[in-house]
């Protein structure tokens, strides 16, 4: 396993309803695990004899409520970040407030969170904040969740109240989906069940708050997706170096790995994977890389290197989260970032709005500040993407007002729509273009033709020889050698002939769409099956070489002695004896072999190839 | 990275490559980024993740260092040696009406002397340059006000912040779209502590400026506070004497300003150890911050760093 295997920081966020005790639980942790420095601690007494709730006490909540401003407000406005770390991990935490408008701060919080811990204050139950901040948290993609009911001290530690909430909740969170539940009884202000047992309620067995944080075990199977990674940027020091800097987002890499750049599809492998430490023999998801490819292919920033399995897609559904007082406007041109891609697009259609209270869907025209809808998006290009269940890197977006850059919205893919396939965009395969940009080159069938002897298999070997040194990927397919094996069935009735032409060309086909220029030589005399063949490739893509040679001349070359034994009556139907050859009408190259060498010949072959744009 | 070091594990490869995607983030999306090199050993760390951030190229920005004429001299000899061995671009930027008024913190005040030599020379470096986007070291661990502040954190024309109306900014996709003559302060290290720093700078031998280690130097106590001697400039109130005592500093800025901490870590592991035991906040030896409670928030949203 890699290094993203070892879940060392655990990033976390604590969300509830105003008073439910967040700022207190979080102020608690940070104090019971001896985070609190001494003169901030001298700050907080006196800041507890100003500002503070706790007539006399310390009050916790002070050491987390940030700006000036907010503490005369006396709420938490905005998303704050805290570090502690114990012995066993390392936290982040993502304070984000309880207040209702805050559903914006709350998402903010959550994109980048592996775990949330939710405040019910056990007096009141399940609030309909309680429900909006698990369903944003659902939303977001967070699998784990501890429910911490607070305030138990006010409820005498009542196991009857805490297991109907824990019921309660648990019956609820049923309806979002994946998502583990935990759920601990506590009273941040005394610190039970934070940090320590809690000595009145010896009937609850389960882990304290801070033991569950310090064992949940969050995803760590990042590495065992599909390798994707996001182009950050090309980093060109010299001519010689041009290597692909990016963050690795699912999956694992190795050099000599074929990967495949998108949207574009061009491939190639991994040649090195860079770092200033030197170069590695594996990376995986989460480490910042930079990558060099075995050829020169286009990849800019906004591409994504990719194994053969991703997919491009212009339009797609997703949940939207407003974030701006200007209201969403359907069909509006905003810009969008997915990845390291930026492209201009819009929302087509508002299928429905959450009430986030209630998760109903409700039909609605816009999207305000903090509401939640389904959308329809339209991008002007279409990008490399996945669902966000997938992949929380490929499948989030965000969405920023093209005028005041302004950060007006967030998304997570949901599902591409077929509609982008109607207009064009397909999901993209590895094809003919793809394969045959990776080797460089026109694929194309150059089909000799021309009576046994005539000289097709010297020439077509000739060229392949000269192919071969110019760095083309070619394949030669000889009569002879086919009919040892894949044609081995085969006889010289008029039937197998055909049979054997049509073999011949469906494989030259296959060759074709592998990316190959492939060189067939066969004597194949009947205009037909010449015809068929061309049919099959394509009159793009096949070029018929007529190796003319008079029936004397061959005679007299006889090479594998065959018009003698043919003579004698030993094989029937031989081209030219007792089976008729038929010459190209319009050929592409007709190469006289009384007239010059092969070698020469080889040439002009060379030049056709070149003409036509495939060598 | 002149020793090769052992590969990174656990929570510190994972800061690392986090803020190196910080790093390429900006390079690519701003047309003129520079990175603010404070000196400290926040801006080694940062200088360091740069350096690995484009190798094999050199970081495709300048570096900056706004001086206010009262940085410790050992500071500015280490400037001036980094600079030459990474061989990258350090511009220089004092204030020269500053400079021309002979700015003194002892007699101007330290609010004076921040906002002229660090607030507006800063903004002037920027200014002048027409730098977009500014790389700076400051965690959200250090101060309150700064726990909120965003890695991509927008400044209007004025350079000013508003706490209020910072966009959201969510996953890895920051926005870094900014209008002429705006920009953007950059924090990769926003989720480092004070402890991550030292142990990135152990783990991978990034050199640092000797004041962080302990050694006997000539202090007097201030209100409670060890003032270096650097130079003959610091004045000595009526019943103050210059002691030699054991101290190192923990942060590093205008000397008259950084208080000292008596202490015996003279080596990176002493610095540990201490600080896993240690009570005292960061920027508590800053005299700036405890001016008034708040005071931070009040300084950014004019455009201090
Ligand atoms: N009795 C009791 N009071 C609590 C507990 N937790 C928090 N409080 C009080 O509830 C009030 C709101 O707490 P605070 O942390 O500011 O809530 P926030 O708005 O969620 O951050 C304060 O007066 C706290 O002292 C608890 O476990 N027991």
């Amino acid at each position: 396993m890699g290094p993203a295997a070892e879940t060392s920081v655990l990033r976390f966020i604590t969300c509830g309803s105003v008073d439910d005790g967040k700022s207190t639980l979080l102020g608690r942790l940070l104090y019971d695990t001896r985070l609190v420095p001494d003169d901030q601690l001298a700050a907080l007494e006196g800041d507890s004899r100003c500002h503070g709730t706790q007539a006399g006490g310390l009050d916790f909540a002070l050491l987390v409520d940030g700006l000036q401003s907010e503490r005369e407000q006396g709420i938490t406005i905005d998303v704050a970040y805290r570090y502690f770390s114990t012995a066993r991990r390392r936290f982040v935490v993502a304070d984000t407030p309880g207040h209702e408008e805050y559903t914006r701060n709350m998402a903010t919080g959550a994109s980048s969170a592996q775990a949330a811990v939710l405040l019910v204050d056990a007096r009141k139950g399940l609030l309909p904040q309680t429900r909006r901040h698990s369903f944003i948290v659902s939303l977001m993609g967070i699998r784990h969740v501890v429910v911490a009911v607070n305030k138990m001290d006010l409820v005498d530690w009542d196991e009857v109240v805490f297991e109907r909430i824990a019921g309660e909740y648990r019956a609820f969170a049923q309806g979002l989906g994946d998502i583990a539940v935990t759920c601990i009884p506590v009273s941040a202000l005394h610190g039970d069940n934070l940090t320590r047992p809690c000595p009145q309620a010896t009937w609850y067995k389960g882990p304290s708050l801070l033991e569950w944080l310090e064992t949940v075990e969050v995803d760590t199977d990042e590495a065992d997706k599909p390798f994707r990674m996001p182009v950050q940027w090309v980093n060109r020091p010299n001519s010689d170096f041009r290597g692909y800097c990016g963050t690795i987002a699912s999956g694992a890499v190795r050099p000599g790995d074929a990967v495949m750049a998108l949207p574009s599809g061009r491939g190639s492998r991994v040649r090195a994977i860079v770092t200033a430490d030197g170069e590695l023999a594996e990376a995986f998801a989460g480490q910042a890389v930079t990558l060099t490819l075995e050829d020169e292919i286009d990849v800019t920033r906004g591409d994504v290197l990719a194994d053969l399995s991703l997919s491009v897609a212009d339009q797609f559904a997703a949940h939207v989260v407003w974030m701006h007082p200007h209201a969403m406007m359907p069909h509006r041109r905003y810009l969008f970032r997915l990845g390291t891609a930026e492209v201009a697009g819009q929302i087509t259609e508002l299928k429905y709005r959450y009430n986030v209270n209630t998760m109903e869907q409700q039909p609605a025209k816009t999207l305000s500040l903090n509401d939640i809808g389904f959308c329809n998006v339209a991008l002007e290009k279409a990008l490399p993407f996945e669902p966000y269940a997938d992949n929380r890197t490929l499948g989030a977006f965000i969405i920023i007002d093209r005028l005041t850059n302004a950060t007006v919205g967030a998304g997570t893919i949901a599902f591409p729509l077929r509609r982008a396939s109607n207009i064009g965009w397909q999901p993209l395969t590895v094809d003919k273009a793809a394969r045959s940009a990776l080797l460089g080159q026109k694929p194309c069938v150059v089909w000799f033709t021309g009576l046994s002897g005539s000289g097709k298999s010297t020439i077509a070997n000739l060229v392949e020889q000269k192919l071969h040194a110019m760095g083309r990927h070619t394949y030669l397919l000889d009569g002879d050698n086919v009919r040892h094996g894949l044609n081995k069935d085969l006889g010289f009735t008029e039937a197998d002939r055909v049979e054997n032409i049509r073999r011949v060309a469906e494989v030259s086909k296959l060759f074709v769409d592998a990316g190959l220029i492939v060189l067939v030589s066969f004597i194949s005399p009947f205009r037909a099956e010449r015809t068929m063949a061309r049919d099959l490739i394509g009159t793009e893509e096949f070029a018929e070489v007529y190796v003319s040679t008079s029936l004397e001349e061959c005679e007299r070359r006889d090479p594998k002695g065959l018009y003698r034994r043919a003579r004698k009556g030993e094989i029937k139907n031989f081209t030219g004896l007792d089976s008729p050859y038929e010459p190209p009408l319009e050929p592409t190259l007709v190469l006289r072999t009384e007239a010059g060498t092969p070698e020469v010949l080889a040439d002009e072959v060379i030049a056709e190839l070149a003409r036509r744009g495939s060598v | 990275m002149t020793i090769p070091m052992p590969p990174l594990r656990g929570h510190l490869a994972q800061l690392e490559a986090d803020a190196i995607h910080i790093l390429r983030e900006t390079a690519a999306q701003f047309s003129r980024p520079v990175m603010l090199y404070s000196i400290g050993k926040d801006s080694s760390v940062l200088l360091h993740l740069a350096l690995k951030a484009f190798y094999p190229a050199k970081p495709p920005f300048p570096l900056l260092h706004v001086d206010t004429l009262w940085k410790f001299r050992e500071m500015i000899a280490f400037r001036d040696q980094q600079a030459r061995k990474v061989g990258m671009e350090m511009i220089v930027h004092v204030n020269p009406e500053g400079a021309a008024m002979g700015i003194d913190p002892q007699r101007h005040g330290s609010a004076v002397h921040t906002d002229l030599m660090k607030t507006q020379a800063l903004r002037q470096a920027l200014d002048a340059h027409g730098f977009d986007a500014a790389i700076g070291g400051a965690r959200r661990d250090e101060e309150k006000s700064r726990a909120k502040e965003r890695v991509f954190s927008f400044r209007d024309r004025s350079h000013g912040w508003d706490p209020r109306g910072q966009r959201p900014e969510l996953w890895r996709l920051y926005n870094g779209r900014v209008a002429k003559g705006e920009s953007m302060r950059v924090f990769p290290l926003s989720d480092w502590t004070e402890l991550d720093v030292w142990e990135y700078i152990k783990a991978q031998g990034i050199p640092v400026v000797p004041l962080y280690f302990a050694a006997d130097r000539p202090v007097v106590s201030r209100d409670g506070t060890l003032i270096m001697k650097d130079d003959d400039r610091l004045v000595l109130a009526e019943g103050e004497n210059v002691d030699i005592r054991r101290v190192r500093f923990r942060t590093l800025g205008c000397y008259p300003l950084t208080g000292a901490v008596e202490s015996d870590a003279s080596t990176i592991d002493d610095i540990l150890g201490e600080l896993r035991s240690s009570r005292l906040s960061e920027r508590q030896g800053r005299i700036i911050d405890s001016d008034r409670d708040g005071s931070m928030e009040r300084k950014k949203k004019e455009g201090y760093f």
